[in-house]
């Protein structure tokens, strides 16, 4: 029920004794000011973190080759093993469901020339699989494909960036570049979110550059992104059949570490959730603890208050005011400073985070915020908090005697 | 008006129990003009406490407007002193952020009555006891006397039934204590009942009665022949 009336009392009591209301108000607002800054910052911190362990590479698992260490089936030690184009075949054929991806890498570092501009690049040949597996997004033309692969054409998919380095404003699509002297057609131009390195990229047909520069079916390192919906567990031993599956394929020895090396990320990944754990329950205990301060602060505030106004609502009392009425009055007025304070100190803090902004990235912290949600629920405890730690001393303040309040100096 | 028939009271101490009021009666008729005199510890305060409804008795009836006092709970005593009682206090007890109109219109706030009539009867009132044209001021800015004016006003914005004052001239000067005297005497002959605690005797002469007190037993209750001063 709105009662005018009481509302004017309640105004007219904060109104007049500023003093107190500030105080009272800047506790709160300095505990969810504090609150917001020190989760935003905490965000900040795994947002960095899952910047830079959770790209597309997050899934990779990278594979290549190196010299056996052991004899094995009557092969000597010290054998140089070579991963082939048969390798990705057997590796499709057998573990299709696992993968997201595959392909082979051979990477060129070449001056690309289109006219009178040109600039060094990383060429780099690969399957088309690798689009899916960058994440890249296709802004005119089309990307690889497997026709382009089987016919090894001269044809290229260059990155945003290369585009605008070499044709500025004009389009790409169907010019000739020439990357070390070859000309090669540029059939699309992609945009990826990983980011500007990630878009100065050239690729090419794998089996083109095969062709050119050796002119073998054999591969350098080959990149696999496993299935995004397997657990780390699952990862982790996939890649552990699959280098079982190779050794045994090249006649490598079970136990050789040497010849067939697989780096996966899910390692990495697994060790990294683990520290994003860590920073969670570190971030949530910060949180806990400004929140309890703030409790504390406001509840030692809302007792303080109250014994002060003891005598005023012994003459309240006296002239007629019910028990239900004084309680009534000093949580309303709790709670409108704890409302409005928690609301100023939640502007306060996301306003600093925003101000903030990308000044602290070199301090590992990228887009310091919080989620409305959580510094709502967080000001609610505290209006909540505050509503409690008014209504225990309130109710006392309404039942003491008038009489007692009023000899009360 | 009040009545009171056997009434004891005692505080507890400790282990022990203090008998301040040991088996009082008196009644007062309305329009009556009583003091009650004693020095401390006579417990005339208590006596006030009880028949103002800021505290209970333990045994004994007390009646009130015709209506017997018992189990009482907090919220039917506050509102019945606002219905029937006027408090006047030694130390005033004005709410300190609040101006002498708002002040006197408190009551009339927990009486539950509209702002604009609120506004209208306080300063009415405020008017009554000469301070109208300090409606605006806030106490810190009125004398001792003038206070009491207020507080005196506000006792009576709701029109109650008595007015309870203890020792309201106390922390006064004698020229104030006589201009509130004069004021209290003023209503009296207005029709209205007032009951106060003092233990000064030029006080309790003003009154039409004077009611002592000594540890906890009534040894006089006279009538006063008033007289008029020069």
């Amino acid at each position: 029920m709105f009662d005018i009336d009481r509302w004017r009392e309640i105004f007219q009591s904060i109104n007049k004794n500023k003093l107190r209301t500030i105080l009272s108000g800047f506790t709160i607002a300095f505990a969810i000011m504090l609150f917001t800054i020190l989760f935003g910052i905490g965000n900040g911190l795994k947002n960095t973190f899952k910047e830079q362990f959770a790209g597309d590479s997050m899934y990779s698992i990278y594979l290549w080759a190196g010299k056996t260490t052991k004899p094995y089936k009557g092969q000597q030690s010290d054998r140089q093993v070579q991963l082939k184009n048969d390798d990705i075949k057997f590796i499709v054929d057998n573990y299709d469901s696992k993968l997201n991806g595959i392909t082979p890498q051979i990477s060129k570092n070449f001056q690309a020339v289109y006219k009178g501009e040109q600039d060094n690049y990383s060429v780099t040949g690969v399957y088309p699989d690798i689009q899916k597996m960058e994440s890249a997004e296709i802004e005119s033309g089309r990307f690889l494909t497997l026709l382009d692969l089987q016919q090894r054409n001269k044809v290229v998919a260059i990155g945003r960036l290369v585009e605008k380095d070499l044709f500025g404003q004009l389009s790409a699509l169907g010019k000739n570049i020439s990357l070390d002297g070859i000309s090669y057609k540029v059939i699309g131009v992609f945009s990826d979110p990983g980011g500007s390195s990630d878009e100065r990229k050239i690729y090419a047909p794998f089996t083109t550059l095969q062709r050119l520069y050796g002119n073998t079916d054999e591969l350098g390192s080959v990149t696999l992104s496993y299935n995004p919906n397997l657990s780390v567990n699952q990862a982790i031993s996939f890649s552990n059949n699959l280098t079982k599956a190779l050794k045994e394929k090249h006649s490598v020895a079970p136990n050789d570490q040497g010849a067939i090396r697989l780096f996966n990320m899910a390692e990495v990944n697994r060790d990294t959730s683990n520290f994003m754990m860590v920073l969670n329950i570190i971030i949530l205990f910060i949180g806990i603890g400004t929140l309890v301060a703030g409790i504390i602060g406001i509840s030692n505030i809302m007792v303080y208050i109250v014994r002060e106004r003891t005598k005023e609502l012994g003459i309240r009392k006296a002239l007629g005011a019910t028990p239900g009425s004084i309680i009534g009055m000093i949580m309303m007025e709790s709670i409108l400073i704890t409302a409005i304070a928690g609301y100023v100190g939640l502007l306060i803090g996301t306003g600093a985070l925003k101000s903030l902004g990308t000044s602290l990235e070199k301090y590992f912290i990228t887009n310091p915020s919080v989620n409305t949600g959580v510094v709502l629920g967080a000001t609610i405890i505290l209006i909540i908090a505050g509503t409690i730690a008014g209504y225990l001393p309130a109710k006392r303040a309404a039942r003491i005697k008038p009489i007692d309040a009023l000899n009360d100096n | 008006m009040i009545e009171i028939k056997n009434l004891h009271k005692s505080y507890p101490m400790g282990k022990e129990s203090l008998h301040v009021l040991k088996g009082l009666n008196l009644k007062i008729e309305e329009g009556e003009f009583v003091s009650i005199m004693g020095s401390s510890g006579s417990g005339k305060s208590t006596l006030l406490n009880i028949v103002g409804l800021l505290d209970v008795h333990d045994e004994g009836d007390y009646i009130l407007n015709g209506e017997l006092i018992e189990n009482l709970n907090e919220k039917k005593a506050a509102v019945l002193r606002n219905k029937f009682l006027g408090f006047v206090f030694q130390s005033f007890n004005l709410i300190n952020y609040k101006t002498a109109l708002e002040n006197v219109s408190l009551p009339l706030y927990y009486a539950g009555v509209g702002r604009k009539e609120r506004q209208e009867t306080a300063m009415e009132y405020l008017e009554k006891v000469g301070l109208g044209a300090w409606a605006n001021h806030l106490p810190s800015e009125l004398s001792g006397g003038q206070k009491q004016r207020v507080a005196i006003a506000r006792a009576l914005v709701t029109q109650p039934k008595v007015i309870l004052a203890d020792e309201p001239t106390g922390a006064l000067d004698s020229t104030t204590t006589d201009s509130v005297m004069d004021l209290l005497k003023e209503i009296n002959n207005e029709g209205m009942t007032v009951f106060v605690i003092t233990h000064e005797e030029e006080v309790a002469e003003q009154s039409k009665r004077i009611v002592r007190l000594k540890d906890g037993v009534i040894i006089s209750d006279e009538k006063v022949n008033q007289k008029v001063k020069a």
